[in-house]
């Protein structure tokens, strides 16, 4: 079957059923993409489909209907997305391992939200699990970002 | 050879440590210094000065041997070996190197001794000091017990002083100049005309030269990174999807696996049947294992799905199939058959306990899982002469020496590469993974095996925080707390967690009582009693050990005793406390929120204060009783801790083990149902979430003298401090967690 991802067609050769999360980690080797609990239930998998945050943990590899961007494609260490710039601005990461997820959770709000309240943070991000406790950090780096995006 | 041992004995270590500890390290049985590591396989022209610092021609790479589980320890290594090097962190690898017996931890020792930290007597030190002799001689190059920082603080400012004064003295021959004319600056060294050395330039001279010793470390007031907020070594690559974990790991011809072993932890495997496997896309072969069986296949997923239509038939577990005969298991411990330790008592207990108006209490806390984000994974590939592992772990010597013992290898031709891990909490000190790849890895020679577990593999074989009891009795007089006994019952932690190691720890296991018996409260009759109930399920140290239940029982009892006697909280608890830094983080605390001041409606306030770790740690949290449920607003931390490497990354460690004390005491347990773990997902093991976050205001103190690590100490007290605040919003006293079973949460 077809995959846009990142604004490169890839034809890949899997079951149908297999979750995209396998599919970009294993077969495609994208490895942003972070495997937590298989259930949608920590966020970890958090892709676009069509700019949509969507748990890539719960969607199988044939109903993929649209460009999937990972958080490759977001941004780079050379090119940092506005979001990449204010985490980095305000030292979120722990271990890190979430935050991929977190990003792309953050990006969708954004481009659907562009000033979001404590409240639409509160609740576009509360299916994105940190273990270490960042989210602090995370809802501050977001008012930052969206600030940002505002005056670009 | 030759050169490598006589470099050896003249290495920093021994001389730092004379520096650095004084008396800790003058009477060393274990004199002859640790080889240094990096001298093996070092290439001409290359200079490994300390094992901390290596030099070549395409640049300077600082060893960081401590384990970074996402709390900044890479980074907070690196800076302190760059403050001395004078190098910038931009110009640098940082590199966890290789296991060797010159990274042992000396600070994780402190710990294990029947002393309280705050008892800086000789007999106390000296005892430390022991347990110290044996962690060298064990070569326990370990992470955990919030040891990095107070283990590498004088070491590793040392290795990057004794490097930069090896450079000068290799420029200073290079250039016929006096070292005192010498400077350096951004990994290079200054001649007075204004000419620069780079020390990649430098590095083939200074390898001929002995090291250094002797150096004089820098006064904290010329210090460049040392105390203040750096931008983390790792912070780009995790803020934009290219850091790579251990579960990442890839190689060509690589086969990937996945495992079932028996959820009734312990249990043997009666038997199994693959045959609904087989035919299974991309299945290679499906493999047994000690206690389990493996599916290899050419896909993660494609393992998992393979290895969960298994058909496998369990042995019983031997321990109680129940969660109810865990708790009963521990009621019965308190007996005085079963003491382990009474280490504080002072006064006359029994006699101020038989009067009248005796306060009693039960507390309990459950089984947590770790449960850090990135499921456990190792990668193994088994050599003709040499075995090579891919994995996130914090005791990489012990790995060497129990694949050594699996494979029939010398422990030096066991490879351990340290991988970048997605939280650990103390799971990593556990290698179950690394052991079972290995098995698998055995059957199949020259493939590289990598395992990743499913979650629910991963939760339901959690090496768990300890289930725990604790019973007080207490009396009050004339508004002030008069007696105070609590007995805690669990089983040994060390036991379980060093059993698996094959390891045993004489005398009691003071984690049994710590954050309790060693607290710096002048109650006029006091006493803490550990009970060692019988080993149950497999238990491990969980962010905080042994403090992360006790610091809950006691803080909470003295609560009530405190209310009981009229008093304020935080004012009894400053008057009772005898040690100045542990005042000094109450009152900061108390000043911080404003303690006192007027609150709204349906909230209240409690505070919480445990010194564990060495680090005085005093809360106030702050909830509100809503329709919905309890809100917790927020919450004041006041930590001691010495010195505070950098405060921005203290901040967010401090922040997040309260984020993460808070969300299992609100929500989380492991229960135990037919031998087996009931919870399988973070659906079912929640913790705290974005939405529920309080504000968290954070204060580093650093009165002390010793400085000491934060990873853990916030953890203690937060627990107690939201029972104590509930209890003053709402009169509901909470004595068991996690607390949702008895209230609920906004």
């Amino acid at each position: 079957m077809k995959l846009s991802v990142n604004g490169t067609d890839h034809e890949v050769d899997v079951e149908d059923d297999m979750p995209l999360l396998w599919v970009l980690r294993d077969e495609l080797n994208i490895k942003g993409v972070k495997y937590g609990c298989g259930v949608a239930a920590c966020g970890a998998c958090t892709v676009h489909i069509d700019g949509v945050a969507v748990r890539s943990c719960q969607v199988s590899a044939a109903d993929v209907d649209g460009r999937v961007t990972t958080i490759e494609g977001l941004g780079t260490p050379e090119a940092l997305h506005a979001i990449q710039a204010a985490w980095i601005a305000h030292q979120v990461a722990q271990c890190g391992y979430c935050q991929s997820g977190q990003m792309m959770q953050a990006a969708a709000l954004l481009s659907e939200i562009p000033d979001p309240s404590d409240t639409d943070i509160d609740e576009a991000l509360r299916g994105n699990l940190c273990r270490c406790g960042t989210y602090l950090r995370i809802h501050a780096a977001i008012k930052t970002a969206a600030a940002a995006l505002r005056t670009n | 050879m030759g050169r490598a041992r006589t470099i050896a004995r003249r290495s920093f270590l021994v001389g730092s440590a004379a520096i650095a500890g004084g008396v800790a390290f003058g009477y060393y049985a274990y004199k002859r210094p640790a080889e240094n590591p990096l001298l093996d396989g070092l290439a001409e022209g290359a200079a490994a000065l300390t094992p901390y610092v290596k030099i070549d021609g395409s640049g300077i790479t600082l060893i960081t041997p401590r384990a970074d589980s996402g709390q900044g320890a890479y980074s907070v290594q690196a800076a302190l070996i760059a403050e001395e090097l004078d190098v910038t962190l931009d110009q640098v690898t940082v590199d966890p190197g290789t296991p060797s017996p010159a990274y042992y931890n000396t600070a994780l020792a402190a710990d294990a001794a029947p002393f309280r930290p705050t008892d800086e007597r000789f007999v106390a030190e000296s005892a430390r000091n022991v347990i110290d002799v044996m962690m060298k001689f064990l070569g326990m190059q370990i992470t955990g017990g919030s040891t990095t920082v107070p283990d590498s603080y004088e070491k590793l400012r040392m290795a990057g002083a004794v490097a930069r004064e090896t450079l000068k003295r290799a420029a200073a021959q290079q250039t016929g100049l006096d070292v005192a004319q010498l400077k350096t600056a951004q990994g290079q060294v200054e001649l007075p005309d204004g000419r620069v050395i780079p020390y990649t330039d430098l590095a083939p001279m200074a390898a001929k030269l002995t090291p250094v010793t002797g150096v004089a470390l820098r006064d904290p007031s010329t210090w460049r990174l040392v105390g203040k907020s750096m931008q983390r070594t790792d912070i780009i690559a995790k803020s934009t999807g290219t850091q790579a974990y251990g579960i990442d790991f890839e190689m060509a011809g690589m086969l990937h696996a996945s495992v079932r072993t028996n959820p009734r932890r312990g249990g043997v495997m009666n038997g199994f049947d693959a045959s609904a496997v087989q035919n299974m896309r991309g299945v290679v072969d499906v493999v047994q294992i000690t206690g389990g069986v493996a599916v290899l296949a050419d896909n993660t997923w494609r393992a998992i799905q393979a290895v969960e239509a298994i058909e496998i038939d369990w042995g019983p577990a031997p321990y109680p199939a129940e969660i109810a005969g865990h708790w009963q298991a521990l009621s019965d411990s308190f007996d005085a058959a079963l003491r382990d330790s009474r280490r504080r008592d002072t006064g006359d207990v029994d006699a101020a306990l038989s009067g009248a108006n005796l306060i009693e209490a039960e507390y309990r806390a459950p089984y947590l899982a770790h449960a850090p984000l990135e499921p456990t994974s190792a990668t193994v590939l088994v050599g003709e002469d040499r075995i090579d592992i891919w994995a996130g772990t914090q005791i990489p010597r012990l790995v060497q020496r129990n694949v050594a013992a699996l494979t029939g290898l010398d422990m030096e031709n066991v490879h351990v590469h340290g991988q970048v891990m997605g939280g650990s909490f103390g799971l990593r000190l556990e290698d179950r993974a690394i052991r079972e790849a290995t098995e698998i890895a055995l059957q199949r020679p020259g493939v590289p095996i990598k395992l990743t577990y499913s979650r629910e593999e991963d939760t339901t074989h959690d090496d768990t925080r300890q289930i725990a009891m604790a019973r007080g009795r207490g009396t009050v007089r004339d508004g002030r707390v008069e007696a105070f006994d609590l007995g805690i019952a669990m089983p040994s932690i060390i036991a379980s967690q060093m059993g698996r190691q094959g390891l045993t720890m004489p005398g009691p296991d003071m984690q049994i009582v710590a954050g309790a018996w060693d607290q710096p409260f002048a109650i006029p009759n006091y006493r803490v009693s550990g009970y060692r109930a019988p080993e149950l399920a497999p238990i491990s140290s969980w962010r905080a050990v042994g403090a992360s239940t006790n610091g809950f029982f006691h803080d909470v009892f003295l609560d009530e005793l405190i209310h009981a006697a009229g008093a304020d909280p935080m004012a009894e608890r400053i008057r009772l406390c005898w040690h100045d830094p542990s005042r000094k983080a109450l009152e900061a605390v108390a000043e911080m929120s404003n303690w006192g001041s007027a609150l709204a409606p349906n909230t209240g306030r409690g505070v919480a204060f445990c010194l564990s770790f060495g680090v005085p740690t005093a809360e106030v949290i702050e909830v509100t009783a809503t329709d919905d449920g309890i809100r917790i607003d927020k919450v004041w931390v006041a930590a001691e801790v010495g010195r505070v490497v950098d405060p921005d990354m203290f901040e967010n460690v401090v922040q997040g083990g309260i984020i993460w004390a808070l969300g299992h005491a609100m929500n989380s347990e492991v229960t135990y149902f037919d031998g087996q773990i009931d919870q399988r997902n973070y659906y079912d093991f929640e913790g705290m979430r974005h939405d529920q976050t309080p504000l968290i205001e954070v204060r580093g103190l650093e009165n002390g003298d010793a400085v000491r690590g934060i990873g853990e100490p916030m953890v203690p007290p937060a627990s107690a401090a939201l029972s104590n605040a509930i209890f003053a919003a709402t009169g509901q006293r909470i004595r068991e967690m996690p607390m949702n079973r008895f209230i609920d949460f906004a």
